[in-house]
């Protein structure tokens, strides 16, 4: 009988802190059956010893910086039969995506001694806006568990159980009370997608949207909460959207329209220091 | 113990101090006593190992979107108004394993968990107000109708024994309260007057010098754990100061839902404006549909592991509020969260009286206090009975749910 074909992975890095793909070196008690179950082809923050493609998955993370990188996500998607992203990075730019609301030459001729060598790109994007993405795994970094089954329902052909709803459902799971409405703090969880298994509630500090906008993210609703309630500055609103995934569109808007109210608020300090 | 056996429906009078007797007699009788506990920010229902547990001397503010612990005056017992919790946590929990399928060989066997509360032992609950008994009334009714959840399997394991029911009397209640209108309470009503039939119905008079509860059994199993407890037989005053604590609460009670006709209205309000103007502010967050006692959806989820050898499958709770949910070939029915809060509410309010032969709310208002951005239906119903004509709307300018 001829044995069946390791199916082969590939995990790939853009610009990203690594933390993502540490999570699946995380996966201590796993890793091993893992390897048992899918050959894992290429994972240089592993080891250095990398097969050549194509691979049947791929997990890619980071987000999309420079001319080069453009070219190579092109290049892994070609060499790549599913490919999932992990990570806010790889969703919408992650926290780098900041300077897309910045001029980013500004930034390199302050840091750099010679910022005619860098070459970047104006923005940080998302891998999607690049090529075809089969499934975008959420977080900032991502669950392990979440991860651990997406890879098993990949293997397996089904659809992995992966929820697109609030993070509201995990803290009631959790038994958190939920602390906007016994302490009046600002909390991204009505709007922010569940899968980190609502860890910040339930050390009583306001959900910070790593895991991106859910389906359908009231934002706005929620903006006009925390002003009209929480008494909420525009800046601190600002923060909040503006940060893990500044540049998913929900976030993004909310956090521009947060910003439009904080002029007043700045100008008055400008005025202060004249 | 030398006991005097209780009547059913006759008062008797109990000190305070000997409310731990009930506690310690429901343990002699193999009872797991579930109830009201101080939490954090709230009070919860967890296990209690007597009275020293219940939140004691605390009371609660509740608004819409609001909700803030506060220090009574007095050291009640049951002097708070309902927290998050509702009793569905323990007679449907939000994750149930079904089965679970394990591999061997070529062949393959299911095991299935052990049916909760119907081991060696039985759930008490003790401090369940007036519309959580009704509430825990449409709950039934919901499996007894629809026979959901359809399997078999499910049903059989995943049900609970019947708990042991304490009720209490509300001596306050919540501005977000509203059972008055639903028919639900505050009084504990004779046993399937409007809720399912309880076992014991207490009441309490805190005050310094003469702290004590009336106590009532309203079943056979209540009368045998009452004959247990010191107590005398209450004074007709006493007896009158029972209906006029509820009769105070009804009275006070602030918030009201007017619904004469729900077919007519929603059948009437399916392209209202306010439907939108809701949606624009609903966070489609589930948060109402996890509070609230009787909303009931379940998802299965099949999981594997990664050895491929273990297959499950889980119940867990769902909700109409999720695009998920609606599912069907080829997409979600519902995509707006103006066709979701819809479908929610004339459910909730209408349809569920065809499907289940009663309303689907019991007036707790939980869904008030814990929508974070206080979304309140009785402001919502009313403004739905305004006329559309008022707005000018266009009909079938929406997709139906």
């Amino acid at each position: 009988m001829r044995r069946e074909r390791l199916k082969k992975m590939a995990v790939w890095k853009f610009a990203s802190c690594d933390g993502c793909q540490l999570s699946l070196l995380d996966c201590e008690d796993e890793l091993l059956t893992l390897a048992g179950k899918i050959k894992i082809a290429h994972f240089i923050e592993a080891s250095r010893a990398v097969m050549r493609g194509p691979y049947d998955l791929s997990l890619v993370e980071g987000s999309i910086t420079t001319p080069d990188d453009a070219e190579r996500i092109k290049e892994v998607r070609r060499e790549s039969r599913t490919l999932i992203t992990i990570g806010a990075c790889a969703t919408s730019g992650g926290i780098q995506a900041l300077r897309n609301f910045a001029d980013v030459r500004e930034f390199t001729s302050i840091v750099y001694a010679r910022p005619e060598y860098i070459h970047t790109l104006a923005q940080s994007t998302g891998i999607a806006d690049h090529v075809k993405v089969d499934f975008e795994l959420r977080g900032c970094p991502i669950n392990k568990r979440q991860l651990l089954e997406v890879i098993l329902a990949f293997l397996k052909g089904r659809r992995p159980n992966i929820a697109s709803e609030s993070v509201c459902v995990e803290c009631k799971a959790r038994g958190n009370i939920c602390i906007a409405v016994a302490k009046g703090v600002a909390c991204m969880g009505p709007v922010t997608q569940a899968g980190c298994g609502a860890i910040c509630p339930a050390y009583d500090r306001g959900c910070y949207g790593c895991f991106g906008p859910k389906e359908h993210a009231n934002v706005n609703s929620l903006r006009a909460d925390w002003s009209e309630q929480k008494g909420l500055s525009p800046l601190a609103m600002e923060r909040l959207f503006h940060t893990f995934h500044a540049w998913a569109e929900p976030f993004r808007q909310a956090g521009l329209a947060a910003k439009q109210d904080l002029t007043p608020e700045i100008q008055r300090i400008e005025a202060e220091c004249e | 113990m030398a006991t005097l056996s209780a009547d059913i429906g006759v008062t008797y009078r109990m000190r305070a101090g000997d409310l731990g007797a009930l506690f310690s007699t429901l343990h002699a009788a193999n009872f797991l006593t579930i109830g009201p506990r101080l939490s954090g920010e709230a009070i919860i229902l967890e296990e209690l190992n007597g009275p020293e547990d219940l939140p004691v001397g605390w009371g609660d503010e509740q608004e819409a979107g609001r909700y803030r612990l506060r220090r009574r005056a007095d050291q009640a017992f049951f002097g708070y108004n309902l927290g998050p919790e509702s009793w569905k946590k323990f007679l449907t929990p939000q994750r149930q394993l079904l089965w679970r399928a394990r591999r061997q060989g070529a062949t393959f066997t299911i095991e299935q968990p052990e049916r909760l509360g119907g081991g060696p032992q039985q759930l008490a609950f003790i401090g369940v107000r007036a519309c959580e008994l009704a509430a825990i009334r449409v709950q039934e009714r919901v499996r007894e109708v629809s026979g959901q959840p359809a399997n078999d399997l499910i049903d059989a394991k995943c049900r609970v024994a019947t708990p042991f029911l304490v009720g209490v009397t509300c001596a306050q209640s919540a501005a977000t309260c509203f059972c008055t209108s639903m028919g639900t309470g505050p009084a504990l009503g004779p046993p399937g007057s409007s809720g399912v039939g309880y076992d014991l119905a207490l009441t309490e008079f805190p005050s310094e010098d003469d702290h004590h509860f009336t106590i009532e059994a309203r079943s056979e199993r209540g009368a045998d754990i009452a004959s247990h407890i010191p107590r005398q037989l209450a004074t007709e005053e006493e007896c009158d100061a029972v209906r006029q604590q509820s009769d105070t609460t009804a009275a006070l009670m602030r918030r009201h839902l007017k619904l004469d006709k729900p077919a007519q209205l929603f059948q009437d309000s399916l392209e209202h404006p306010h439907w939108d103007e809701v949606a624009s502010r609903c966070l489609s967050c589930a948060n109402c549909t996890l509070v609230c006692p009787t909303c009931f959806c379940t998802n299965i989820e099949d999981t594997s592991d990664l050895s491929g050898d273990v297959a499950e499958r889980w119940l867990r709770w769902d909700s109409c509020f999720h695009l998920d949910f609606s599912y069907l070939h080829g997409g979600s029915v519902r995509q707006t969260t103006r066709s979701r809060y819809r479908q929610w509410l004339t459910h909730k309010l209408g349809t569920w009286h065809e499907q289940f032969g009663s309303s689907g709310c019991v007036g707790c208002g939980r869904c008030i206090a814990w929508c974070p951005v206080g979304i309140d239906l009785t402001v919502e119903l009313e403004a739905l009975t305004l006329s559309p004509e008022v707005t000018g709307v266009q009909t079938g300018k929406y997709e139906h749910p």
